[in-house]
């Protein structure tokens, strides 16, 4: 584990170092900028129709999960430094998610289109 | 991963309250993993909400669409008020680590008022929508779209009323290790409902409005 320069100093008593990467008011303002630009791309691109219906859904889409990962990296501080279980725990949750969520849709659409014929 | 070897002997070298703050930071690092594991759990409620919405979001019933009733300028700025107040409960974790009890006050006053605006513009499209007899009840898209939101601002809710109790903790105790373990886990869960909302504005709203003809 890594202390973060000038957050937890030598003091063993402050809880600072049990718990890895802590931000900085800088670092909490780069997760703030990038995260309105990253908003303001999706609601752009949606509001003045410029593209194709399918480059529209990526652009969302990927803007998206770049923001998730900007605020769970400067926010919530989940990188390497962090507890290694919080790492496990979050890919254990991100495997689930997928596999309960595209398994509905997949499911469900082939079931609508087959019941529709 | 902190590695923190206990040699024989180092204990009872120890000044009875080293002791004490040692097993509060054990006790503290505990907690705090234990409440992200109820997050990731309560990523899987959002999950199977989220899933529900995409399989039922295009079943209108003959009624309004995303188009329609959605307003995007006013989702932006709900997003808007969200993104500033996890940045400002940032901010409150950075002096409430300083001891500094002012500034501490002041950063959670803002994410509260900033959190109760974005509830209160919530509220207002809800009522809005229910008003023009669009609510819950009208089709499978707004049943799914009223679930999952609303389950969204409902955390949102519990957060203002946790942070509200904790700024009467900071008054009352100041920065004690179980206060700072506590500003610690509502940190994580303000922040996840940041996350959620990304998800909530991009699926909901704007892919709504996308594939919405």
């Amino acid at each position: 584990m890594v202390d973060v320069p000038g957050v937890s100093g030598a003091d063993h008593a402050s809880t600072s170092d049990t718990h890895a990467g802590h931000g900085t008011y800088a670092s909490y303002l780069v997760g703030f900028g990038l995260s309105v630009l990253l908003t303001a791309i999706a609601f752009w691109v949606v509001m003045e129709p410029m593209l194709s219906r399918t480059a529209t859904i990526l652009v969302v889409a990927g803007v998206g999960l770049v923001q998730i990962c900007v605020q769970n990296f400067y926010f919530m501080h989940l990188d390497r430094r962090s507890e290694r279980w919080n790492f496990i725990s979050f890919f254990f949750t991100v495997l689930i998610i997928a596999i309960m969520v595209g398994g509905s849709l997949w499911i469900m659409y082939h079931l609508n289109a087959n019941m529709m014929r | 991963m902190q590695l923190e070897i206990q040699r024989p002997g180092e204990y009872s070298m120890r000044a009875e309250n080293a002791h004490a703050h040692n097993d509060d930071r054990e006790s503290t690092s505990t907690t705090v993993f234990g409440f992200w594991i109820y997050l990731m759990t309560d990523a899987m409620l959002f999950a199977t909400l989220f899933a529900t919405y995409a399989v039922l979001f295009t079943s209108y019933a003959g009624g309004e669409g995303p188009r329609e009733l959605f307003e995007l300028p006013f989702v932006a700025v709900e997003t808007f008020l969200l993104l500033v107040s996890s940045t400002t409960y940032g901010f409150a974790m950075i002096a409430a680590r300083a001891e500094n009890r002012t500034a501490t006050l002041v950063w959670l006053g803002l994410t509260f008022a900033l959190g109760a605006g974005f509830l209160g513009m919530e509220m207002h499209e809800f009522g809005g929508l229910i008003a023009e007899g669009n609510g819950p009840a009208r089709s499978a898209f707004l049943s799914g779209f009223f679930t999952l939101v609303g389950t969204h601002g409902l955390h949102v809710a519990a957060g203002l009323v946790w942070i509200a109790v904790m700024v009467g903790q900071v008054v009352a105790f100041g920065f004690s290790e179980t206060i700072m373990r506590r500003l610690m886990c509502l940190s994580l869960f303000w922040h996840f409902l940041d996350v959620v909302w990304i998800c909530v504005f991009s699926i909901v709203y704007l892919l709504g409005v996308i594939l919405n003809g």
